[in-house]
């Protein structure tokens, strides 16, 4: 696992990941114990996700897009490790996975930056952590490529209350690929961002891919998002016991603008199916929450 | 700001003289000291108080001897305040020093393992609302000397706010912070020493600052009882009958207080980085 480090900038390509997910489900347990019972407050096992099966070839972009509260969150803190699977596995390169690992890099929604650590030395964690042996100036060279690479050289020395949040998830995606990962796992990255800034972020992901082809699972809720940065979209269907609905090829070519796409015209074609079914899940979850409410 | 072009448009309207919240504040702290002081020489003056309560022109004159030369020595009785002022600091930093010694490991240990941190905590919970001094005789039992024994108490008087700041700040670590360090694969031992330990330092810092502030505020009591220390001198001046004294004692006390309590204030701003104002 720790072996020698390739450094990715320069030798893009080199590492890339087949994960397979196999008929994964999760269940979280309800309430009823013996105290549950006498005290009447018993609950239904609650199911999140059901029956997932999914093939990701190494080097595809994969955006999972559903209706809030589908489990898309749950399904990737599970592929992370962060979580479990109640049944079935999921396999990374022919091994499966049993706990969080290096060779994930996560980006997550709230940045989880050290606030005590500097740009810099949040990155130099995650790679002296997952190289320990690596000599000091190498990590230092590899600090400052990824820094370079989310163009936050100016504030590499600055600590994250002094950075806003487009330039806090930089250093987030930074850190995640500084380790060289062999896949790259990222939780509505750009969900707590204005639209100018996720707009911005969304065209440095793409640019930064087309540098580094890794194996990406993006989860989100934005569905130019998924069409811009995607190869494929998993489109689940609402929670509880979400499934996958359909999975779409986006077939436009790379390196991919934003305000070229809407040429392609399987893009108007993708985009409605999309909302087709997004607006429909997403009405069906609204009605049953008011009725859950009344 | 730097655009001279700007400047005119705004600056040729005169200000009208306005103080800030502040000015307006330091102006009436001076109003009150002054009709306190007032009050307080116009009352003695007229002798409507007690005999023994001395004016407060008297008292200043005397806070001021006793400020002007704070470090003579002419017996064990008979110190600059200066002196008393060191004795009393230094039982205090040796006593918090064992207290915090004790309290930061402890509280990590029980903040990082719920099973400790159960086991452990009747002892807490029924030790921490004992009046320090209640320690006292128990010390002196034990330890058979006045100076040991107000360390004791002072350590274990400063043990419980950190304690229970620690493992509160230990606890509740960020659990993202924690995720992180998992998918790194980070080793627990890094994890605390990396992560843990400075997401909890602005929580252990201000356990630390209750905990100094609380073994000020029980170094007078303790000794009262015992000896020596600025303590020990207001209860002589009170067999003196020297109310100038005590009066400057306990001014002294309360600014050795405050300073003590911005040291702390600072430190805890530098560990916060941002997460707390």
């Amino acid at each position: 696992m720790r072996s020698s480090y390739i450094n990715p900038v320069s030798a893009p390509m080199e590492t890339a990941a087949h994960l397979s997910i196999q008929n994964v489900s999760k269940i979280y347990p309800g309430r009823r114990s013996l105290l549950d019972k006498t005290l009447r407050r018993t609950s239904p096992d609650f199911t999140a996700i059901a029956d997932i099966d999914l093939e990701i070839e190494p080097n595809t972009f994969v955006s999972i897009i559903g209706p809030s509260g589908c489990g898309k969150s749950t399904l990737l803190n599970i592929i992370a490790g962060l979580s479990y699977p109640t049944t079935g596995a999921i396999v990374l390169n022919g091994k499966p996975i049993t706990g969080p690992g290096p060779d994930r890099g996560v980006v997550f929604q709230n940045y989880a930056l050290m606030p005590w650590m500097t740009v810099a030395e949040n990155i130099r964690f995650a790679v002296e952590t997952v190289y320990p042996a690596m000599p000091l100036a190498q990590q230092k060279n590899i600090v400052h490529e990824y820094i370079n690479l989310v163009g936050l050289r100016r504030a590499e020395r600055k600590h994250p209350h002094e950075l806003s949040g487009g330039m806090k998830q930089r250093v987030g995606i930074a850190r995640a690929l500084a380790i060289n990962p062999q896949m790259l796992l990222m939780d509505e990255p750009f969900g707590a961002l204005d639209a100018l800034t996720r707009g911005f972020l969304q065209d440095e992901i793409e640019r930064i891919w087309e540098q580094e082809r890794k194996t990406v699972i993006l989860i989100t809720h934005s569905i130019e998002e998924a069409l811009l940065l995607s190869d494929k979209i998993v489109m689940m269907t609402r929670g509880p016991a979400a499934r996958i609905a359909q999975v779409l090829d986006v077939p436009f070519p790379r390196p991919r603008k934003r305000e070229q796409l809407d040429q392609y015209p399987e893009y108007h074609e993708l985009k409605a199916a999309m909302e087709h079914h997004l607006s429909f899940e997403t009405r069906v979850v609204e009605e049953s929450r008011i009725k859950a409410t009344a | 700001m730097t655009n001279d072009l700007l400047q005119p448009a705004i600056a040729p309207q005169a200000k009208p003289f306005r103080l800030n919240t502040s000015q307006k504040a330091l102006i009436l702290f001076f109003v009150i000291l002054a009709v306190f002081l007032a009050l307080w020489e116009l009352g003695a003056a007229l002798k409507i108080f007690l005999p023994i309560m001395p004016s407060a022109s008297q008292t200043l004159k005397d806070f001021w001897f006793w400020i002007s030369d704070p470090f003579f020595d002419y017996g064990p009785n008979d110190k600059g305040i200066g002196l008393l002022l060191l004795t009393s600091l230094r039982r205090v930093m040796i006593g918090f020093l064992i207290g915090s010694a004790i309290a930061v490991p402890l509280g990590i240990l029980i903040g990082l393992s719920p099973v400790v941190s159960q086991a452990v905590d009747p002892f807490i919970q029924i030790l921490r609302p004992v009046s320090p001094l209640a320690w006292l005789p128990l010390g002196l039992a034990l330890m058979r000397d006045s100076e040991k024994t107000a360390l004791f108490v002072i350590a274990i008087t400063s043990t419980w706010p950190t304690l229970m700041n620690t493992k509160f700040g230990v606890s509740n670590v960020d659990s993202s912070y924690l995720n992180v360090a998992k998918t790194l694969g980070a080793s627990r031992w890094r994890t605390i020493r990396k992560v843990i330990l400075p997401a909890a330092a602005p929580s252990i810092v201000a356990g630390l600052r209750i905990s100094m502030g609380i073994a000020w505020l029980v170094i007078v009591a303790a000794e009262i009882l015992l000896s020596g220390g600025i303590g020990y001198f207001i209860w002589n001046e009170w067999n003196n009958l020297k109310i100038t004294s005590i009066i400057t004692a306990i001014l002294i006390v309360g600014l050795v207080g405050v300073l003590l309590d911005r040291l702390f204030a600072l430190l805890q701003s530098w560990v916060s980085f941002g997460q707390r104002s």
